[in-house]
């Protein structure tokens, strides 16, 4: 696939981008404060979310645990700002961290040929790990440079400042912008990937991973590789939600956060990076409306929409619409598909 | 015509191959040798140890004992990608697809294994154009009946331009007509690579062979043609029977 092709195959994800973008600059004259600072939440989620589309839709990798590097991004980028005494830097140090230790694991994972369920236990069992270990670190013995770690308080994150200048901070709405900014970046990067030999390659590999080694494709590179880039990016909406919330306790690696991931995929749809992104949007709405009222169980709604889902909407919404509109379209989709044919065979 | 083979290259050795599994030798004590160009076919009845020797030799199971030689390499060990990093095609006995992709995609994943994007697209069209599968290659692989789906395999082996190919029952399956074309290609693969192919149908091997190897219970019953081995006495009792 040459440079135009990648373009052309992108074209869709151009038009969400530039719908995120009219959003982001449209949404502060539109919306309150308050709203605003929610919506970064739900950004940050939904990177988190953007992530996993990757790794589990088109890396074929159910990570469970996908939720352990968006909180270790959270802490990292927490830990380095309070030591670094500003935020520029705290940033990458989060998105490396959380790649090297996706690497560190996915190495002895993929190369240990551990097998797709398995994969799900561990990652999942190591982000219930970092959560009773981070639980546990109460006190002034346990802190890394000056930064306390604070037990199951959490650690208060220090706000993004200008890259420039230390000392000025960015106000609520100005995070907003930049967890805008990074996910609608996070979503070009990862449509961009997906269409590349290595992105085609890894959907290749979820395919049938046989194929892939008889064809000379060593599969455990691909899937180390789409691992802990998913990783990184996780770890971006970590940075978000730190800022977002305003401080990061060890709560993020609860089992709760890490089956809604899953949840919302399954929401969105598996295959699809839009979907996933809409769904965590929609479900952090509907959570905040429940959350308004007392005659519904918060929980409970969820869990019958993932029932609802998994049995009536199998693939996820974006899936679905996009099947509605090409079986509408069809009669004039095949000719000019057969036109296209004619000419290139 | 022992002599004249003799100085062809010798591209593919196993020695003293044994693959057991618990207290079956399903290979055993193989000796083989494939020369450069050869077309050579493994037959043999059920449980005897053809399919076990094709995986020891694509490095999907690692052999109990013995060595395996590709082109001067040991590969005993070897993993299957790096086996066919060598320039080595293979298909497999259960058809092994990407099924949720295209058949272009399939065929692109071969293509692009080893050349550069624009000769991969090239390569492509000109696999699917070779196949004929030029009426269905943006069809999804899973949709396509199971002799097409075999063909888009084969189609796979081939646009990775291999020297050696292994094939494993590629007529399983197949209608009569679809069988006849299959050995066409099989016999113009053979004057770009080497092969080695696994196959149960007789008639299927009648329009291919040149050279036969028969395996029974692990272990190498005789080489010989065709012709030889219809005639030959052990061979029909073991295999052939009343099927001759």
């Amino acid at each position: 696939m040459n440079g135009n092709d990648t373009l052309r195959a992108m074209k869709p994800v151009f038009v969400f981008a530039l719908i995120g973008i009219v959003f982001m600059f449209a949404a502060p004259y539109a919306l309150q404060l308050f709203t605003i600072i929610n919506l970064t939440t739900a950004i940050a989620l939904s990177v988190l979310a953007l992530s996993l589309a990757l790794v589990w839709g088109y890396g074929g990798i159910l990570c469970f645990g996908q939720v352990a590097f968006f909180g270790l991004g959270a802490y990292a980028y927490t830990i380095a700002a309070i030591n670094f005494g500003g935020s520029t830097w705290a940033i990458l140090v989060a998105v490396l961290v959380a790649a090297a230790f996706a690497a560190l694991l996915g190495y002895f994972v993929f190369f240990g040929r551990v097998s797709d369920v398995y994969l799900g236990v561990i990652t999942l069992t190591v982000t219930l790990i970092f959560f009773s270990l981070i639980r546990r670190t109460s006190g002034p013995d346990y802190k890394i440079g000056n930064a306390l770690i604070g037990g199951f308080n959490g650690v208060t994150s220090p706000p993004l400042n200008l890259p420039w200048n230390t000392s000025s901070f960015l106000f609520p709405e100005h995070v907003f912008y930049v967890a805008m900014a990074a996910l609608i970046l996070s979503y070009v990067f990862c449509g961009w990937l997906v269409n590349t030999r290595f992105g085609r390659v890894c959907a290749a590999i979820r395919e049938n991973e046989l194929r892939s080694e008889l064809l000379g494709y060593d599969s455990r590179l691909y899937k180390l590789g789409i691992f802990t880039i998913a990783a990184g990016i996780a770890a971006i909406g970590g940075v978000l939600f730190c800022n977002g919330v305003g401080r990061i306790t060890p709560d993020v690696f609860n089992l709760y956060n890490a089956a809604l991931t899953i949840i919302w995929v399954i929401v969105g749809g598996r295959g699809t990076l839009i979907g996933p992104i809409a769904a965590t949007f929609g479900l952090f709405y509907l959570t905040s409306a429940l959350g308004g009222q007392s005659v519904l169980n918060n929980n409970l709604v969820l869990g019958i929409i993932l029932i609802f889902f998994v049995l009536l909407v199998p693939k996820g919404v974006a899936p679905t619409v996009t099947d509605w509109f090409t079986k509408r379209r069809k009669p004039a989709h095949n000719s000019r598909r057969r036109r296209r044919q004619g000419r290139s065979t | 015509m022992s002599r004249k083979r003799d100085k062809r290259e010798v591209i593919v050795e196993t020695r003293n191959l044994a693959m057991h599994f618990g207290g079956v030798r399903a290979v055993d004590q193989v000796d083989f040798t494939l020369y450069d160009k050869e077309l050579r076919c493994l037959i043999g009845p059920n449980g005897a140890g053809k399919s076990t020797f094709f995986k020891c030799l694509t490095g999907q199971l690692s052999p109990t004992s013995g060595e395996v030689i590709i082109r001067g390499q040991d590969t005993t060990l070897a993993e299957t990608h790096e086996i066919a990093s060598l320039g080595v095609g293979i298909k497999t006995q259960v058809p092994n697809l990407f099924d949720g992709l295209s058949v272009d995609e399939n065929i692109w994943m071969s293509a692009r294994r080893w050349k550069n994007s624009k000769r991969a697209r090239s390569l492509t069209s000109e696999t699917i154009e070779r196949m004929n599968l030029g009426d269905m290659r943006r069809k999804i692989v899973n949709q396509l009946s199971h002799g097409q789906r075999q063909w888009v395999e084969l189609g796979m082996v081939v646009a990775a331009e291999p020297w050696l190919v292994l094939l494993d029952e590629p007529a399983a399956g197949m209608t009569h007509e679809e069988t006849a074309r299959t050995a066409e290609l099989i016999k113009e693969i053979n004057t770009q690579a080497a092969l080695i192919v696994v196959e149960h149908d007789m008639q299927f091997i009648r329009m291919i062979s040149q050279q036969v190897t028969v395996f029974h219970e692990g272990q190498i019953l005789m080489e010989d043609t065709m012709e030889a081995i219809s005639k030959d006495r052990r061979a029909r009792e073991v295999y052939l029977g009343s099927r001759a």
